[in-house]
């Protein structure tokens, strides 16, 4: 797993941050998502910092950041794929895009690819049941998936990975 | 008080309308099960063991926390409400690691209390159908998490909040996944944990325990090469009947010198000595900070007791500006292994390589401050062993002792003598009454040189009282329990010079409350006032001994004559003084 | 800060400009939220912009709009005109929209072929209009797709604001919560608790601060009704939850809406800056001595702060696990204060309730369920989307009336209503008319809105387990039924769709099930086991089949799944071509077949035939 770091740059923007929650009641929850989005992760190091601000123990931050799926320990790949395990797009065989997208890149779900570009998500509904089943890459919704369509925008973006590599 | 009228189990009863279901439940002798609940601290109705049929409701509800209502009628023992339980007892266990046998807590755990009752079998912990959670351990000098036996009852973490403020431990993860540790499981020593054991004492389970040094023990006692010295704390002896079926009170000391000498110990003393020593050392460097204060110069006053390695760990941490307060004596603990293997060696004639110093405490924070890196001198740790009230109940089992019928015995060690002083140490107040009773003699020799100083007595979280030497009236405070402390350091930053002496306890109630003390049954503490009960066992020790003040042991006496020179002297120094530092929580990383 | 008198200006205005009373001759809206923009609305809405200028087309005001509606049909187009007739373009990609520039709006040729199939029914090709189906009535989604949800000017065109003025010079508080009362108007979230006592209670606690929760932490799998009312109509919530705050005497109020959700949220957050600016939020509302605050709260993936008390918990940075009823939030709620919680749709009729009374909303919808539900239809149904009908409205004129039933000929199976709270209804119950109490009654309930249509491809025991993988995900893990017990009903249908289930595996399976609805802590756990138990109750046979001949009639259950090709084969090759793991081989025109030694019956090839002629055996 990637190690994040933590730049004296980050850290006062959340500190700033934190201390305007601090105006309001209740400022662990906005505090946590500011960080989610300032450090992609909120491990034990950022979780300091929220302690030290907010006076707060770690142990409870860490309960809330570990009980909440949108905030994680550890960084996410460059890219993140999730795809919708909600009732319309299961019941129209999402299961099968995700299997076909862990088994492409040789990860579970939740996991990040060794080298740290992809990390694949079971989402929760996204709200394009419309669209059913629908994956997502990097927030990008793709509608009416097949184990094909999935397969076909995985392998555009890693050999565009792989292409930048070689560069 | 407004009442209302319910039924329980077609019983009509008229109850206060502030009740819930159990208060009324508990006052008409109905049995009912429950496992999460520990009254004011945990009431979070999270185990559903405690559910009842109420008439006119859809579902079960739990009788903990909700309350009565005029008209209600409550069954506490129809088929659904047993079924529930015993399935929900089904699920407890098939996610609990049984090994009974090597728990700490084989003769009072609740959740076995509970499968007994129910006549619970486990066919779903033994169907390879169903998985078993993560198993996370996380053990330190002091204290064992096992997970493996945790009942997600919540109490341990309701019981960190409640007790200290500290929020050491909590839930991490969700759902099946969640479990009850520091963050992340993150060391727990590194975690800012201070050891007061709150937790152990509030878990219905093994899940938490001191960590276990029993079989070291043995280890010592079997081999012929070391020379095993046992020395017991204050509070040791108003609690370990306990552990024996004798009510909770009850002076043990005797039997305790009995018990440790048939195990097979080589010498036994008493660590109320070392806590008259303390009190010279202590009471002598508070005169001196006094006296410097007075001359104008730099006296970091108020001066904070040292006792309580839970509070030492507890400022080290959390209010490491005030490390410069703290008296540089060491505990009693610290100061009798210190005088047994430099002084005492010599008196009889054993090396001190060859001693093996084995404490028995009410405290599991005294395993970790017997193993800090300034508790050794000359390569000497000065405590090899510390174990719990509660180890040492294990050890007399193991030993087959019938506890209740051993004679009294006293041991010969000047070691083991005392005074009152001494033996008030166990309880909050304690320590600073037994420095007030030799601080005046020493400083103020006008007064009648009073004994009782019952104001700093009792269980108020913060007690304030005046000390008068010499006409001048100065402040000393007490306090005990950590989650009082942000209260006292408000005071003193609040007037810095208000105070010239305070005395802090991790424990709420001094160490007769220690982490290391017998678990009394959740539905016990609601009934009982186990501190009190406890407290009073040390307070008649004290009333009853013809010695009140500690200056005044005549060994004491003679160890300063015939080796120490005086209190603060350069061996006394070298010996029963320390350093502290500041330490940073979750730091390791 | 807008006096009365601007707000009647601004009123008169946009109605002007949305009723084309102007000089307006076409007011084009395309749909532009989440499920809209997924399918890239956004390129359409610029191709009809770049279109119109290029062609300087005068008279033609051009709007983003919230959801339509069609969901499946994304993106959507609406022309009206002048006559108040209304065409709704689908699937409007960029070329079809410069057409729709070229040919409507420039010729005024109507593009009949681009019109959905519904609305064809109201407009054919001679221009003689039909009725439109009777049962759509919307209230909730009163503005959606008709404003522009980021110009408050529009809401207030089409009588926004007006209820809050009406509230806050011409009535009470009691006044207030009596018309709430006296509309019948019940939670849409699910569970259906009279609204009107709801605020009655907590009223009952005043003196000291109150609060306003509105609960839009929409978890559903499958639903999304209150995304789609925050995206296209912030102000209604907004408005209805001012007009709570008045009720009740709270001077705060707080959304609570899911991360998840990130377009609502910036809609959501543009409309209460709007507000504030109007003084509709804030000190003085409107002049009048009440003042009232809103803020938003974010979730964080956490299903269970759907349920009041852990979404309280949330909010004042807890883990969000639940916390015992009573005491209830009315008297007890956030930092122990009394609170309102009610979900988006339930605030959403609010205001037209105000504006149109009591009595307006009684007449609509049966005598124990007022009003409208708004739902969320998806599945194996040919018009995926959003619709709002009266309650008593039958779930078979929603399926097949409204959802136009289910595609590729095939069989229904079953509907599923309530999310993982819910439950299954069958074929039989389809005549049943839509209520709390009726659903309940069948085994299922209403809860937030999801309707999730099911064929004969889907496997009863496969979805049972799908909804429980979802429970025991996102159960809190506080209380023992809910925590263990799910997880062990899970354990059991694992077992029972790998083929190695026994007869004491169901017994269990409905002992542990009945056990965790009767003494879960949160309405969670007790509705965990819904889905399980109203699958024993009405595809026993299902289970059976799984249990005792190791097979899966509906070919789902991959370990005893067996798929194969029938003699209806037309050898088109797309079965073929869709397999992930080349399991089928055939010859063009002729019959394949799938080898089962490589097949992992993942189900991908059934749809794709063309002639149904994979099945499972």
């Amino acid at each position: 797993m990637g190690k994040i770091v933590i730049t004296k740059e980050k850290e006062l923007l959340l500190r700033k941050k934190i201390r305007e929650h601090k105006q309001k009641s209740g400022p662990l929850m906005p505090s946590l998502h500011d960080a989610q989005e300032i450090f992609g992760c909120i491990p034990l190091e950022v979780q300091k910092i929220i302690s030290e601000e907010l006076k707060i123990s770690v142990s409870k931050i860490n309960g809330v950041v570990t009980f909440y799926s949108r905030f994680s320990l550890e960084p996410k790949g460059k890219h993140v794929i999730g795809v919708c395990l909600g009732t319309a797009c299961y019941v129209k065989g999402s299961q099968a895009v995700l299997d076909e997208i862990c088994n492409t890149l040789q990860i579970k779900v939740g996991e990040t690819t060794k080298d740290e570009l992809f990390s694949v998500e079971a989402t929760r509904c996204v709200g394009a049941c419309g669209l059913a089943p629908v994956f997502t890459i990097d927030g990008k919704v793709y509608g009416h998936a097949t184990v094909q369509s999935a397969a076909k925008e995985l392998r555009r973006i890693i050999d565009w990975e792989t292409g930048t590599h070689e560069n | 008080m407004s009442t209302v009228k319910i039924w329980i189990d077609n019983q009509e009863m008229e109850v206060p309308s502030s009740y819930t279901i159990l208060d009324a439940a508990n006052d008409a002798d109905i049995y009912i099960p429950r496992l999460c609940f520990l009254k004011d601290i945990s009431e979070t109705s999270a185990c559903r063991l405690c559910v009842v049929e109420i008439e006119g409701l859809n579902t079960l509800k739990n009788s903990c926390t909700v309350k009565v209502w005029d008209g209600m009628k409550v069954h506490t023992h129809t088929k659904r409400v047993n079924d529930t339980v015993r399935n929900n007892l089904k699920l407890l266990a098939a996610n609990h690691h049984f090994e009974c046998w090597v728990c700490h807590r084989e003769d009072n755990c609740e959740l076995l209390e509970l499968l007994r009752r129910y006549n619970v079998p486990n066919t779903m912990g033994e169907n390879p159908t169903f998985s078993k959670k993560t198993h996370y351990r996380n053990i330190s000098k002091s204290l064992t998490i096992d997970t493996s036996k945790c009942v997600l009852c919540g109490r341990c973490v309701s019981a960190c909040n409640y007790y200290t403020g500290l929020g050491i431990l909590d839930f991490n993860q969700r759902g099946f996944d969640t479990y009850v540790a520091p963050a992340n499981n993150d060391f727990i020593d590194d975690a800012g944990c201070i050891y007061c054991g709150k937790c152990i004492q509030a878990c219905p389970v093994g899940a938490l325990s001191a960590t276990s040094d029993e079989d070291l023990v043995i280890d010592y006692l079997n081999n012929d090469d070391y020379y095993v010295i046992a020395q017991i704390a204050p509070a040791v002896r108003a609690a370990l009947g306990e552990e024996f079926g004798n009510p909770i009170g009850t002076n043990v000391e005797g039997k305790i010198y009995r018990a440790l000498k048939k195990i097979g110990f080589d010498d036994i003393t008493d660590v109320n000595f070392a806590a008259d020593v303390t009190i010279m050392e202590e009471g002598t460097e508070l005169i001196e900070r006094i006296q410097a204060h007075l001359q104008g110069k730099e006296a970091h006053l108020p001066m904070f007791t040292s006792c309580s390695p839970g509070w030492i760990r507890y400022i080290e941490r959390y209010y490491p500006e005030y490390l410069p307060n703290v008296s540089s004596t060491k505990s009693p603990q610290q100061i009798q292994g210190a005088l047994i293997k430099h002084i005492y060696a010599d008196m009889i004639n054993v090396p001190k390589e060859k001693i093996k110093v084995v404490s028995f405490m009410p405290c599991i924070a005294k395993k970790d401050e017997a193993d800090r890196e300034e508790m050794k001198d000359e390569g000497v740790r000065d405590v090899d062993a510390v174990l719990t009230t509660r180890e040492l109940a294990r050890i007399i089992k193991r030993f087959g002792l019938n506890f209740n019928n051993l004679k009294d015995y006293k041991p010969e060690s000047p070691l083991a003598t005392y005074t009152g002083a001494g033996a008030i140490f166990g309880t909050t107040g304690g320590v600073m009454e037994a420095a007030l009773r030799t601080v005046k003699v020493f400083l103020d020799k006008e007064d009648e040189h009073t004994i009782d100083f019952t104001e700093v007595r009792g269980k108020d979280a913060i007690k304030e009282a005046d000390l008068v030497l010499n006409g001048k009236t100065y402040k000393i405070a007490v306090v005990h329990g950590a989650k009082n402390f942000p209260e006292m350091f408000r005071r003193i930053k609040e007037n810095p010079n208000k105070y010239i002496f305070i005395e802090f306890m991790g424990c709420e109630g001094g160490c007769i409350n220690g982490g290391g003390q017998p678990i009394v049954s959740s539905r016990d503490r609601e009934t009982i006032d186990v501190c009190q009960l406890r407290a009073k066992a040390l307070y008649t020790i004290d009333a009853e001994n013809k010695i009140r003040r500690s200056h005044e042991n005549p060994n004491v006496v003679s160890l300063y004559q015939n080796y120490l020179e005086k209190p603060g002297s350069h061996l006394a120094h070298k010996l029963l003084h320390t350093t502290y530092s500041k330490k940073e929580v979750f730091g390791k990383k | 800060m807008k006096t009365r008198q601007d707000l009647n200006k601004i009123r008169e205005e946009n109605l002007k400009q949305i009723k084309l009373l102007d000089d307006t001759k076409y007011r084009v809206v395309v749909g532009m939220a989440s499920c809209g923009l997924a399918a890239n609305a956004d390129l359409t809405y610029d191709a009809i912009e770049k279109e119109i200028k290029e062609r300087n087309l005068q008279n033609i005001t051009l709007t983003s709009v919230g959801c339509i509606g069609e969901c499946a049909l994304e993106p959507i187009v609406e022309v009206y005109d002048k006559d108040n007739n209304r065409y709704t373009y689908c699937s409007v990609n960029e070329r079809k929209a410069k057409e729709i520039v070229n040919k409507h709006l420039e010729q005024g040729e109507i593009i009949y072929r681009y019109l959905i199939d519904n609305y064809k029914l109201l407009i054919d090709e001679d221009g003689n209009k039909y009725e439109a189906p009777k049962y759509q009535y919307r209230i909730a989604l009163k503005n959606c797709g008709i404003i522009n949800p980021t110009k408050i000017d529009q809401y207030i065109g089409l009588d926004g604001y007006k209820a809050l003025e009406k509230v806050l010079f011409e009535m009470t508080p009691e006044e207030v919560i009596d018309v709430v009362t006296k509309s019948g108007l019940r939670g849409r979230g699910g569970g259906g608790f009279p609204t009107g006592l709801k605020w009655k209670f907590t009223a009952a606690n005043k003196g000291g601060q109150s609060f306003v929760i509105c609960n839009a932490d929409e978890g559903d799998p499958g639903a999304f009704m209150d995304r789609a009312v925050l995206e296209g109509d912030p102000h209604a919530v907004i408005e209805a939850m001012i007009i709570c705050g008045y009720a009740i005497s709270a001077s705060q109020g707080y959304v609570y809406i899911r991360a998840e959700y990130p377009l609502a949220v910036e809609r959501l957050q543009h409309a209460i800056k709007n507000a504030y600016e109007y003084g509709f939020l804030g000190e003085n509302i409107l002049g009048s001595n009440f003042n009232f605050d809103l803020e938003i709260r974010l979730g964080a993936g956490a299903f269970v702060c759907g349920e009041e008390t852990a979404l309280i918990a949330s909010i004042e940075g807890e883990r969000g696990m639940p916390r015992n009823k009573p005491p209830y939030p009315a008297s007890s709620g956030l930092w122990g204060r009394p609170t309102v919680i009610n979900n988006v749709e339930t605030f959403a009729n609010v205001a037209q309730i105000i504006l149109k009374g009591a009595d307006w909303f009684k007449s609509i919808g049966t005598e124990k369920a007022a009003g409208t539900k708004v739902f969320a239809l998806g599945g194996k149904i040919k018009n995926t989307g959003l619709l709002e009908v009266p309650m008593g409205t039958t779930l078979r004129e929603v399926i097949y009336d409204i959802g136009g039933g289910l595609p590729n000929n095939k069989r229904f199976k079953a509907v599923q209503t309530g999310g993982p709270s819910g439950g299954i209804l069958t074929e039989a119950e389809l005549d049943t008319p839509i209520d709390y109490d009726n659903l309940i009654a069948k085994g299922s309930m209403m809860g937030s809105g999801g309707m999730i249509v099911m064929d004969e491809d889907n496997c009863m025991v496969d979805i049972a387990k799908f909804y429980l993988e979802f429970t025991v995900e996102e159960s809190c893990g506080k209380c023992t039924p809910c925590r263990d017990g799910n997880l062990r009903m899970l354990e059991i249908l694992n077992k029972i769709t790998a083929g190695k289930g026994t007869m004491q595996d169901l017994e269990d399976l409905r002992e542990l099930a009945l056990m965790i609805k009767d003494t879960s802590l949160c309405a969670l756990g007790q509705s965990a086991p819904n889905p399980v138990l109203s699958t024993l109750d009405k595809f026993y046979d299902e289970y059976l089949e799984h249990v005792v001949n190791k097979r899966c009639p509906a070919g789902v259950c991959r370990d005893i799944a067996k798929l194969v090709i029938t003699d209806h084969c037309i050898g088109c090759g797309k079965c073929l071509r869709n397999c992930p793991v080349n399991a089928i081989s055939g010859h063009v025109k002729q019959r394949h077949i799938i080898d089962l030694n490589i097949c992992v019956a993942c189900g991908t090839c059934k749809p794709a035939c063309p002639v149904n002629a994979i099945i499972s055996v």
